[in-house]
């Protein structure tokens, strides 16, 4: 958790594709946000701002086809698995011209053929369904390693438990990526989690655990590259706690206060993005030019898949009943 | 024609399609040696391997996720819940991700998931062993279902079931396993969808699943006598439903019965009466009825024979249906 940024040497190319990411995820859910705010989004959707360094680092560790399932909370771990930030916005638009053809939403994102096997809206139920994924790899012996992203709450869904077990027994090549933002809705995690830390729940499977700092870019990285480097020599599943925080509610419908204004001004300075920013000015010696360069064409392709969902047809009746069965 | 026994013939489809589809993967618990509690999978286990015959813990609702998981992967799972009791374990895995997934993922994911799970009623084991549920099922939409009678639909709708690209629950019979009937040794498929007509007659339709098609022969036999001419449906299938044969069969005959042990509020009697009504209401001269399993927990010992429906309660509502 006290580990800096600077531990981590990489290329500084592939530094500054993670900054580029972060900050695409960014600005791409304050637009998702802002068009909930003027209602062009069904039902409700789920930010993930602040939390932009589990998805970037964690994904950054496997190629493209290695398979990432996450939950609800999903659109960054999509883009980061190298979604086609348009497509997803029209989907989260529920548009025809979105990755489910405007049915699933903001909650229902899938792409196999970039190894994203979906978000889900069940918490925790694509625990298990991610080792079945990483057990048809082991059977087929294809080297391939699942990742599932899932919340602090989903850590205490039963099916977690279950599926630890089985992925231990089975040593599937699977990496448990719990994303600690502190609240289930609006039970803080001290109430609802009888151990400190998440991670030493793998102990009792008998496999690895660890806490990271989640606002960490480099440290998430690093620490799921070990893991994925592990489940596919074939020694089975590793749990990584991310730590970090949710600035925004629970879901953009939510109501009630489940932090103070001070608690929320603290969170702030835990932001991963300009922490990231300084590490690479700093220490990496990048220029602020080249910097504000990213940033400025992350705000491009996020206002383009703005654009592209707006003018997107909405799903199209034609496909109401098409694709319940094969 | 050889015979074999229901428990058999499930074996049978499942070996047979096993040794076709290197893909399939068995999952459950206590389907290793041991060959299922209810000893479908003889053999499978020596046969297929550890690596493709996959003995779990007793964790059904993720070992149902782990069987959609391959699903979705792109290999086929068939996931053996013990009890369909025990299925209330797994029912967001059925309910809210397999049925729904290929929806909402706007056709991107197969999920070509079997569960397999035996009805277990009049066994003595009390209110959590006893239960028919197909109901909760066939109120879900995105599932294929089958609850066969017979050792040659068992096997036939088994093999069909494994190959589609769709999640089939595939509801079975402890009371059926040992028994006996006629299947063909070569290779052949029962379609879903398509109801059989297990007997012929004129007066009223019976439309019967699983162990009530049994009950429901003999009571057909026993009107035979009295000159009421019953005509026996299986519908074998619940999802698709085959509508048009029911319909048609109240259109010649003008009465329905429909007969199965599960609750019946909310069962499928319901479904079937209202589809009969809706199909041939002009031609209905009494009113459906239902024989089916008493609205209260299901008792332990000779209590039991108390709540589920009988040949005896069949023929009785027969009669009441032609002298109305």
């Amino acid at each position: 958790m006290t580990q800096s940024l600077k531990t981590t040497v990489l290329a500084q190319a592939q530094m500054l594709d993670f900054y580029r990411q972060m900050t695409l995820i960014r600005h791409f859910e304050e637009r998702v946000v802002e068009l909930f705010g003027k209602g062009l989004i069904s039902g409700s959707t789920h930010p993930c701002i602040a939390q932009e360094a589990i998805a970037v680092g964690a994904i950054a560790a496997v190629s493209r086809e290695d398979q990432v399932l996450a939950t609800y909370r999903g659109h960054g771990q999509m883009l980061a698995k190298g979604g086609d930030p348009k497509k997803i916005m029209a989907e989260i638009l529920c548009r025809g011209t979105g990755y489910c053809k405007g049915k699933g939403g903001s909650m229902h994102l899938c792409d196999p053929e970039i190894g994203f096997l979906g978000t889900n809206a069940i918490v925790a139920a694509h625990i298990p369904i991610a080792a079945g994924v990483a057990l048809a790899n082991k059977i087929r012996g294809n080297g391939l390693v699942t990742l599932c992203f899932f919340g602090d709450g989903a850590s205490n869904e039963g099916v977690f438990y279950e599926t630890a077990n089985m992925a231990a027994l089975w040593r599937v090549p699977l990496v448990m990526i719990c994303e600690n933002n502190g609240f289930a809705i609006s039970v803080p995690v001290e109430k609802a989690v009888s151990v400190k830390d998440i991670a030493v729940r793998a102990q009792a499977f008998g496999f690895p655990g660890e806490a990271v700092d989640g606002n960490d870019v480099l440290q998430v990285y690093e620490i799921t590259r070990k893991a994925v480097e592990r489940a596919r020599r074939g020694d089975g599943p590793t749990l990584i706690e991310c730590k970090t925080v949710r600035w925004e509610r629970h879901s953009a419908i939510s109501a009630g206060k489940y932090a103070s204004r001070e608690e929320m001004k603290r969170w702030q300075k835990t932001d991963p993005i300009p922490r990231f920013r300084a590490h690479l000015a700093d220490t990496v010696r990048v220029s602020g030019a080249q910097l504000e360069s990213i940033e400025r064409e992350a705000r491009e392709v996020g206002d383009q898949a703005v654009e592209f969902a707006l003018q997107s047809p909405p799903a199209a009746e034609s496909e109401l009943a098409e694709d319940i069965f094969a | 024609m050889r015979q074999i026994t229901y428990s058999q013939a499930i074996n049978e489809a499942i070996r047979e399609e096993m040794r076709r589809d290197p893909n399939i993967v068995l999952l459950g618990q206590d389907i290793g040696s041991y060959g299922g509690t209810f000893g479908v999978y003889r053999d499978l286990f020596e046969e297929f391997g550890e690596e493709r015959v996959r003995d779990g813990p007793l964790s059904e609702a993720a070992t149902a996720g782990f069987g959609i998981g391959l699903a979705i992967a792109g290999m086929r799972a068939i996931v053996e819940i013990e009890f369909m009791d025990f299925s209330t374990l797994v029912l967001d895995a059925i309910v809210n991700q397999a049925a729904k997934m290929r929806y909402f993922y706007g056709g991107k994911l197969k999920v070509p998931v079997v569960i397999r799970t035996p009805a277990a009623t009049k066994l003595g084991l009390g209110a959590q062993h006893s239960q028919s549920l197909e109901a909760w099922f066939m109120h879900s939409p995105g599932l294929r279902i089958a609850m066969p009678s017979t050792p040659r639909d068992a096997k036939g709708l088994l093999k069909t079931a494994i190959r589609q690209d769709d999640p089939v629950v595939f509801i079975e019979h402890v009371r059926l396993y040992a028994s006996k009937g006629e299947v063909p040794e070569d290779e052949y498929l029962e379609p879903f969808g398509k109801a059989r007509i297990v007997r012929e007659g004129s007066d009223v339709t019976v439309v019967a699943v699983a162990m009530m098609v049994q009950e429901a022969m003999q009571a057909a036999e026993e009107l035979q006598k009295e000159g009421i001419s019953a005509e026996l449906i299986d519908p074998r299938t619940l999802a698709p439903l085959d509508r048009e044969t029911i319909v048609r069969s109240v259109e010649k005959t003008g009465r329905l019965i429909v007969t199965h042990e599960a609750y019946q509020t909310a069962g499928i009697g319901a479904e079937i009466g209202q589809i009969a009504q809706e199909g041939a209401f002009d031609y209905l001269v009494a009113p459906v009825k239902r024989v089916a399993g008493k609205d209260q927990p299901i008792p332990c010992g000779t209590l039991q024979e108390k709540v589920f429906p009988n040949r005896d309660r069949i023929i009785e509502a027969v009669r009441d249906l032609m002298a109305s």
